[in-house]
Parts: C-alpha cells; sequence; structure tokens
C-alpha cells in the first residue's frame, strides 16, 4: 500500500507569538525577554537550513544510535487479548531515553548561538543526564538545578551528571522539587544571561520553548508512522504516551495530528488516585494558569498556588504540562487519561516479565493505558506504545516499594 | 488626581525623589504587616509595594522567597492582600499602594473580580512580575478602565524598540531594575544605571523609579540621584525576617531603619 501523506494540518500551532489557542505565551520577567527573543529569532532562522537538520540528524544516528525500533511485543499483545501492541523502542536511545533527541538540538543552537554555559533543570535527572552528555560531547560548561529531594530520591543519576563532568546544584527552596529546580534555573538565566543558554527539557516553558523541543521530539513520530507503514502496512489505529511536561507524548503525537482515523491518548499520572489529590494530573483535575513562562493547565489550589504533586514517577511529577497538550485537549483530538502508581507498577512488571524490556516508571504509564486500550480492541487493530525510556534508574524505587533491599534479593 | 500622580505630583514640586519600600504581604503575619505599612509612612516613605505571595516566585532572590514562604506558612491569599489594603485605608487614605507580584492568583481569582477588588479596597497600581506588555491583554484593558495604574519593568536588556512599547502600556511610573539578575544580588555599577536612566528619559516622560541591588542609605543615595525614586525590597524583608508575633514597636522601628536612613540620605540630595 503506498504510504498516504498526511493532510495540510488544522493543528499549526503556535501563532507567530508563541500561543496555542489561548495557551502558551511569553509570560517571564522583563530581563528574559531578550534572551527569549533572541531564541525565538535563531531557532527561525536555523530551522529553515537544510545543514542544521543535517547536523542534527547525523548527530541522531551516530551518537544517539537513531532510528530506534518499532517493536511488535507479541506476548504483551497475547496477554492483554485483544489489539496488537507495538513499543517504539526510545529506551534504546544513548542515555536510555527520548530527552537527548531534544538536548543534543538545543546544544547546537546554543554552539551556534556562542553560548558557552549550558544550565539545565531535572526531576528524576534524565534530562539532566542527558545535558550533561551533550554538553561533555560538544565540550561546554554544565550546570544543572536539582531539587533537593529529588537529589535524595536519584543518587545514581546524580552521579552520572557529575561523572560527565556536570555542576549539579541543589535546590532548597519552595518543596525541593522540579518546579523549584525550574525556579533557580531562571533565576541564574536572569543573571548570567550575556553567556547562557538554558535546556529546558519538556515542550513548556516560554516561546519559543515548547514548539523548538517539539520539533527535535518529532523524530519520535516520525520514525514511528513511516515504521509503521513498513512493518505493518498502514497506521496504527491508537498512539499512547505518558504526559508530564509531554515532550515524548508531542513527539510522537505531532506528525500523526493530520491522520485523523489514528486515535491518541495521553497518560497522566494519577498517583493515588485522582480523587485523592495526590497526583500529578493537570490535564485531567487542573485548571488553566501561568508558571514558568507559560499559560496552561495547572494544579493549583483555590488561592492560586501551586499545589505539591505525587507520582511514583520522579519524571511526571510536575505541576503543569506543555502548553500544546492543554489546546489538543481543548480541541479534543487528544484524549487524556491516566493510569494510577498502582497501574503502572503492575504494567512495568507485565513489559518485564512477558518482553523482557523494563520500562521507565514513566513510560509504564503509557504502558498500563495501552494495555488496557489494546484488551478492549479487536485482534486487527494497532495500539502503539511509546516506550520513552528504561528502566533500570527505577529498579531501586520498585524494590523499596515492594518492601525489599536490593542487597537482599538474592 | 489619582493617589500617586497627588504624590508624584508633590515630590515634582518639592524637587524630592520617591521612597518606595517593598514588603511581602503577610510576612510574617497580616497583622504585623499593616502595622509595618504605617511605620513605613512615618519613615517617610512616598508608595508602597505590597507583595502578593505566590509559590513560585522565580524572579526573586533567596530573601524575598524566604519572606514569601513565611507568608504562604500562614495560609496568606490574594484576598487576604486586598483585605489588609482595605484595612490600611481605614488610617491612611493618601499612600499609594501598588500591588507587586505573579499572574497565576490574579488569573485563578478571576481578572474581572480582582480588578473589581483592588479598586473596592483601594489598590492604586499593579506590578505583575510575569505579565510583559505583550500578554497583558484583557487585564490591562481592566485596570486601565478602573483607574489603576499598570507599571512595567524596564531591565539593561531591554531594547530600545521594546522601551518604546512599554512606555505606551505603562502609566504611574516605570521601575527600571537595575541589574542582570534577582530581587536581591549585588549592585555595583552605579555609573552604567545612571547612563541607562538618563538614555530611558529621552524615551519617556514618566517618572522612572529604581530598584533591586538598593540595599543601604549609600546605595539608596546614588541611585536617587539618577532617577526619580528608589524602591528597598530585600534590605527591609530581610530585616522582617527577623520579627515574629511577639513583635514590639520597637522591633518594627528596628527593621524599618534602614527605610528611615535611605529618606535622610535621599532628602540630602536637594
Amino acid at each position: 500500500m503506498p504510504a498516504p501523506e498526511p493532510e495540510p494540518s488544522d493543528f499549526s500551532g503556535p501563532d507567530e507569538s508563541g500561543h496555542f489557542g489561548p495557551y502558551g505565551g511569553v509570560f517571564v520577567g522583563e530581563t528574559l525577554i531578550a534572551a527569549v527573543e533572541e531564541l525565538a529569532a535563531t531557532y527561525t532562522h536555523l530551522a529553515q537550513e537544510a545543514d542544521f537538520w543535517q547536523q542534527f540528524d547525523s548527530e541522531l544516528k551516530h551518537y544517539v544510535g537513531r532510528p530506534s525500533p518499532l517493536y511488535y511485543a507479541e506476548r504483551l499483545s497475547k496477554h492483554c487479548g485483544g489489539a496488537r501492541i507495538y513499543l517504539k523502542r526510545e529506551d534504546l536511545n544513548h542515555t536510555g531515553a527520548h530527552k537527548v533527541n531534544n538536548t543534543i538540538g538545543q546544544a547546537l543552537l546554543a554552539k551556534h548561538m556562542g553560548k558557552t554555559r549550558i544550565i539545565a533543570e531535572t526531576g528524576a535527572g534524565q534530562h539532566g543526564v542527558a545535558s550533561a552528555t551533550v554538553a561533555a560531547r560538544l565540550g561546554l560548561e554544565c550546570h544543572v538545578y536539582m531539587g533537593a529531594e529529588d537529589i535524595v530520591r536519584q543518587a545514581p543519576n546524580v552521579y552520572r551528571m557529575k561523572l560527565l563532568g556536570a555542576n549539579v546544584i541543589a535546590v532548597h527552596s519552595g518543596s525541593r522539587t522540579l518546579k523549584d529546580a525550574m525556579n533557580e534555573a531562571l533565576r541564574d538565566w536572569a543573571t548570567n544571561v550575556d553567556n547562557t543558554y538554558y535546556i529546558i527539557g519538556t515542550v513548556a516553558g516560554p516561546h519559543p520553548y515548547p514548539t523548538l523541543v517539539r520539533d527535535f521530539q518529532c523524530v519520535i513520530g516520525r520514525e514511528a508512522r513511516a515504521q509503521s507503514l513498513d512493518q505493518c502496512g498502514r497506521l496504527p489505529d491508537a498512539l499512547v504516551a505518558c504526559v508530564g511536561g509531554g515532550s515524548n507524548a508531542i513527539g510522537l503525537f505531532h506528525p500523526f495530528l493530520a491522520d485523523s482515523g489514528v486515535a491518541m491518548y495521553g497518560v497522566e499520572a494519577a498517583g493515588k488516585g485522582l480523587e485523592t489529590g495526590a497526583h500529578a494530573a493537570p490535564l485531567n483535575a487542573g485548571k488553566p494558569g501561568v508558571l514558568h513562562g507559560n499559560r496552561t493547565y495547572l494544579m493549583t489550589d483555590a488561592a492560586g498556588q501551586i499545589v505539591e504533586t505525587h507520582s511514583i514517577s520522579a519524571g511526571l511529577d510536575y505541576p503543569g504540562v506543555g502548553p500544546e497538550h492543554a489546546w489538543l485537549k481543548d480541541l479534543d483530538r487528544v484524549k487524556y487519561v491516566s493510569a494510577t502508581d498502582h497501574e503502572a507498577l503492575q504494567a512495568f512488571h507485565d513489559c518485564t516479565r512477558l518482553e523482557g524490556i523494563i520500562p521507565a516508571l514513566e513510560s509504564s504509564h503509557a504502558v498500563a493505558y495501552g494495555m488496557e486500550l489494546a484488551a478492549s480492541l479487536p485482534g486487527e487493530q494497532i495500539v502503539l506504545i511509546n516506550l520513552s525510556g528504561r528502566g533500570d534508574k527505577d529498579i531501586e524505587t520498585v524494590a523499596t516499594l515492594e518492601g525489599l533491599s536490593l542487597e537482599s534479593r538474592t | 488626581m489619582s493617589r500617586i500622580a497627588a504624590t508624584i505630583e508633590q515630590a515634582r514640586q518639592s524637587g524630592g525623589k520617591l521612597l518606595i519600600p517593598y514588603l511581602v504581604a503577610g510576612d510574617p503575619d497580616l497583622a504585623t504587616s499593616a502595622k509595618l505599612m504605617h511605620e513605613l509612612v512615618d519613615c517617610g516613605a512616598d508608595i508602597l509595594e505590597l507583595g502578593i505571595p505566590f509559590s513560585d516566585p522565580s524572579s526573586d532572590g533567596p530573601v524575598i522567597q524566604r519572606g514569601v514562604e513565611r507568608a504562604l506558612a500562614r495560609g496568606t491569599t490574594l484576598r487576604d492582600v486586598l483585605a489588609l489594603v482595605q484595612e490600611f485605608r481605614q488610617r491612611d487614605d493618601h499612600t499609594p499602594i501598588v500591588l507587586m507580584g505573579y499572574l497565576n492568583p490574579i488569573e485563578i481569582m478571576g481578572q474581572e473580580a480582582f480588578v473589581a477588588a483592588a479598586v473596592d479596597s483601594g489598590v492604586d497600581g499593579v506590578l505583575i512580575v510575569d505579565m510583559p506588555p505583550a500578554e497583558a491583554g484583557e487585564l490591562h484593558r481592566r485596570l486601565q478602565a478602573a483607574q489603576v495604574d499598570t507599571i512595567f519593568l524596564v531591565a539593561p536588556t531591554t531594547t530600545r524598540d521594546r522601551v518604546n512599547d512599554i512606555v505606551q502600556h505603562c502609566s504611574g511610573y516605570l521601575y527600571y531594575v537595575s541589574l542582570k539578575g534577582v530581587t536581591g544580588a549585588v549592585l555595583s555599577d552605579y555609573d552604567s544605571v545612571a547612563e541607562n536612566i538618563s538614555n530611558l528619559r529621552s524615551l519617556c516622560d514618566l517618572p522612572i523609579v529604581v530598584g533591586f541591588g538598593i540595599n543601604d542609605a549609600a546605595s539608596a543615595q546614588a541611585m536617587a540621584r539618577a532617577a526619580d525614586g528608589i524602591v528597598i525590597g530585600s534590605a527591609l524583608v530581610g530585616r522582617i525576617g527577623t520579627l515574629d508575633e511577639r513583635a514590639e514597636p520597637a522591633d518594627l522601628k528596628h527593621c524599618t531603619e534602614v527605610i528611615r536612613a535611605a529618606r535622610v540620605a535621599i532628602n540630602d540630595i536637594k
């Protein structure tokens, strides 16, 4: 069957000033406006240069190891007893997750802009590791802000960043987690704006970040689309990806937006259950507000304070979400659903035992919903799940949750 | 004439400089904030900037972050801040009050409700740190219609074209951020601040006040020389951090001493 080309998109956000419908925009202090505008101008220019994308593609091929496979998870599919499940294997990328697609692109931007100093925020440490990795690769100074709580929870990644030559700075303000690390990175950027490039790790922040991070992550969806046509002779019936800030999800979804036959499901972290309030699901249970440079759905209390989130997975433990997801929710193009800690943990084990693939706890949320969806669909349908990262980093968390210590598991 | 316009007119006639202290509403508690506000007026403050506590103050340095955390620990909300202004107005109907903060609490309260409540309680101006003119749209129009001034920031990184745009949106006074950084940073290069302010003067008729990094009588005097007024925030909030609910009037006097000293120093400029 010939590859159908996507229809011209009705989802061609953002507008010139960075808005996806009512969401997105540039909500930062005056000191940072010039830096954000410089970045937008540079990216607009470079995005039209074939050389830039050639360099990006070459890094992805030779350094990251792309394309990542699209893998038919036969036993997992049989276990669910419905549609065929395919996994997009972002876990096989260098550094073990999709995050590196973005940090490579942004580090190239930093080089072009003559910036010598990289800063980044990190929650689970995956984006911090991916930033430290490309900084080492390109010979740039790198400082990573990380909540003091997360530093304790994610010790191996802290050491990884240090091995890569990055300076890891503990953030003790606020809730001492990802959102506070992002506040601190914004403060650093305002102070060192002349020589510093801020690599934001997800499709949030002021314009142009949601756009450029999406564009770098779209390699996931472009590959998956071509692979599905090649391997299955058609497009998948449904796409499933986990959503914290939402970069792996938008990267998968965006190249399929015009394919009206492809359903899309973004899976937020329901934590202990949406009804308990202990979750990280702003699209399911939050409301629109303004944080970290953009208007989007947020976890906020009645007085407008950002509330603490909870998820088993540090990478989904963020009170906001990328503005394009907010827009796609309102347009009803993507369904935003959720999976609890417990469901994600079950999927973590199922995927590990049935396929020999240990998924990250973030990705386990997508696997959990994807399995449920597959079970409800007929056998000829295809459910494509983004396996956004590998779970090696999470085994200690899982062992602790299940009352085991790694030492005594023999 | 609005309270801000009247205050500025009076300073212009007397050749005086505006002294604008910043404090976080509800730090350490609302009752102490109310006492501090009157105390600051006694110290010679012309205008008060009252911070709306927000959980994620990404333009503020550690001193003001801690002030905000103290206020939030007591559950201070935007509605409490507005009630505080209303209470202050019972005894002081002439000192202008500018609310300074971040957009989210206002968005969640609802723009229309916020503007109505701000007018009711006697707020004179609003400065929203993370709302540049391009994003100010509807809220800006509502505030203008209610004759509440909208104050915007200009930074050392602001381009000339942008200044022109900001001036179009700004009323009351223009707030010049003296340095690249966050509140409470150390300001060292007075000469370039003076030069930037002098350049700004050719682009606007608004009074220009300067803030960030002014922490004692000497820096207050140096900066007031170049501008129409100065804002002192972290130096005051740091001292407020030493207060608790048992604070005596003498303790309040002790912590506002920096404002009193700044008043004396900038009065000497004439």
